[in-house]
């Protein structure tokens, strides 16, 4: 099964078209939305995975979205933690949404579970230390 | 009349090394197996922790006096502003004071920080010159072994208890408390909870003026109370007071701290902070004293207060208990929100292991105070007066 993890950013007069049910109607992927920023007059952010039997229907699913005016990039930053330096405070956990960084609930370390990461950035300014940053 | 134990025998026990110290955490499934008395009989002290980040922390500096002397009139140490109103070469930095170059990212803590790990830090002062000391102004580099004196003087360290941070506006708001989503979404907590010092003295039988305590890494003291040390807030049934009650002032010295038991912070679009761990051993006199440091979690309540509303008296959505807040979750106005701490419980689980090791090898005694802390006391709010109103 071809995965590919992308970052859509679009103008504020994209966002109330419904991209993501063309993306599954006509190219027939199957979308996992990982992250999503959508206002209303206001230019949108979504981090979604999508999934097919073939690479083909992603490639196509992505001109799509291209041609619509979408920007899309890959997800290739990263969130770079020093666990080194860490002091375990937790704070960073009060705004991850999507739970990759949590207390260990017996020993109340932080860990960092890279796969459940949308690169938000949230953590970043977050972190009291200044120990979180993205690398790209 | 139950079991007494004295300041005297326990000291005596720690220097034979028949001392039995166990950590407030430890305690608590001993009484539950053994009983109240059967633990007074059996440990002598119980050893208390919090690292979490203490904004109302400095430092007293004496340079030594340069030739020709100065009698330093404004001070900076890597452009951090420090007060010198003092004798000449006297000053105190504050850890939340701001660099004037670098501004939030860089503060007194900083420099407190690259003190005790020995980096040499910029100093530079003015003067107006006088007779005696001619000098106008000074640049140098100081260390920690080559300054005069250094010690961390906290008016305000080791809350007890804490409100829980919470933000009903509709934007994202950045907090003392930690960067606050909006509507609710998120809630923070600070204190270590059933292993925090004086949530397991709660009326300060045995934490007063003179107790001896780890700080930073090394023995310090209690000085005095802590500014807004407001013990006459309502408390359990148990005695636990509900929010921010009693607070320490702290001494220590700076020389012998390790950077791995306080840390500078910043906290965004707030200001900087300091990250400081301080350990308290508590001795058991008596089972009034098994009881109040079996405290656990659940026995603990903090209110739950919103920082939406930027001003004095906040409004407030109940209390949660310190067992719910380490859930991950707690419950306002029937909508789940997930908490998140800021004081670290893995370090202060560190400090009280590592005062623990230090009763064990005679190389920490327990204090008995030399003046208990006020336990009656509310804090005063600062009105805006005018001078009439004094006639």
């Amino acid at each position: 099964m071809a995965k590919r993890r992308i970052v859509l950013t679009f103008p504020p007069s994209m966002v109330e078209k419904p991209l993501t049910y063309r993306l599954v109607k006509d190219f027939d992927l199957a979308i996992n939305i990982l992250y999503a920023r959508i206002v209303p007059r206001e230019s949108g952010r979504l981090v979604i995975e999508l999934s097919n039997s073939s690479e083909e229907n992603i490639n196509a699913g992505i001109r799509f979205l291209e041609e619509q005016g979408v920007s899309v990039e890959p997800l290739s930053k990263e969130i770079r933690w020093d666990e080194k330096e860490c002091i375990n405070c937790g704070a960073c956990t009060a705004v991850c949404h999507s739970d990759a960084l949590y207390m260990n609930p017996e020993t109340w370390k932080l860990e960092f579970d890279k796969d459940k990461c949308i690169v938000c950035e949230m953590c970043v300014p977050a972190c009291p230390l200044r120990i979180i940053s993205v690398t790209f | 009349m139950g079991f007494r134990r004295t300041y005297e025998e326990i000291n005596e026990k720690i220097k034979t090394g028949r001392v039995v110290v166990v950590t407030a955490e430890e305690i608590i499934p001993m009484v539950e197996e053994k009983g109240v008395e059967a633990v007074a009989r059996e440990v002598d002290v119980v050893t208390t922790a919090t690292f979490g980040p203490m904004c109302s922390t400095g430092a007293f500096l004496n340079f030594g006096h340069s030739d020709p002397p100065i009698k330093m009139t404004r001070v900076w140490l890597n452009d951090v502003p420090a007060y010198t109103g003092v004798a000449a070469v006297d000053a105190y930095i504050g850890a939340t004071e701001l660099s004037e170059s670098a501004g939030f990212e860089y503060g007194g803590a900083h420099v407190i920080e690259d003190l005790i790990s020995g980096k040499p830090v910029k100093l530079k002062a003015t003067a107006y010159g006088t007779d005696c000391y001619p000098r106008r102004e000074i640049e140098t580099y100081i260390t920690r072994d080559t300054i005069n004196q250094a010690y961390l003087f906290n008016p305000r360290n080791a809350y007890q208890n804490y409100s829980v941070a919470v933000n009903s506006s509709d934007r994202i708001i950045y907090t003392y408390m930690g960067t606050l989503l909006p509507k609710l979404g998120n809630a923070t907590y600070c204190s270590a909870g059933q292993l925090s010092p004086l949530l397991n003295d709660p009326y300060y039988r045995t934490i007063g003026i003179g107790t001896r305590i780890f700080l930073g890494g090394t023995q310090g003291y209690v000085a005095w109370e802590g500014t807004q040390h407001s013990p006459s807030v309502s408390r359990t049934e148990k005695g636990i007071p509900i929010g921010g009650a009693g607070t320490l002032a702290l001494i220590g010295d700076l020389k012998q701290m390790d950077r791995r038991f306080i840390r500078a912070a910043v906290f965004h679009k707030y200001g900087v902070s300091m990250y400081v761990g301080v350990g308290i051993p508590i001795p058991i006199l008596d089972e009034e004293m098994v009881q109040f440091v079996s405290v656990k979690d659940e026995d603990i309540h903090a209110p739950i207060v919103d920082y939406g509303v930027g001003r004095r008296s906040k409004p407030t959505y109940g209390t949660a208990n310190y067992k719910e807040l380490r859930s991950g979750k707690i419950t306002i106005n029937g909508k789940v929100v997930p908490t998140a701490p800021l004081s670290s419980l893995a370090k202060a689980r560190e400090i009280a292991e590592t005062l623990k090791t230090w009763i064990r090898e005679g190389k920490f005694f327990v204090q008995r105070p030399v003046q208990s802390l006020p336990a009656e006391q509310l804090t005063k709010p600062l009105e805006i007066r005018q001078m009439n109103e004094f006639k």
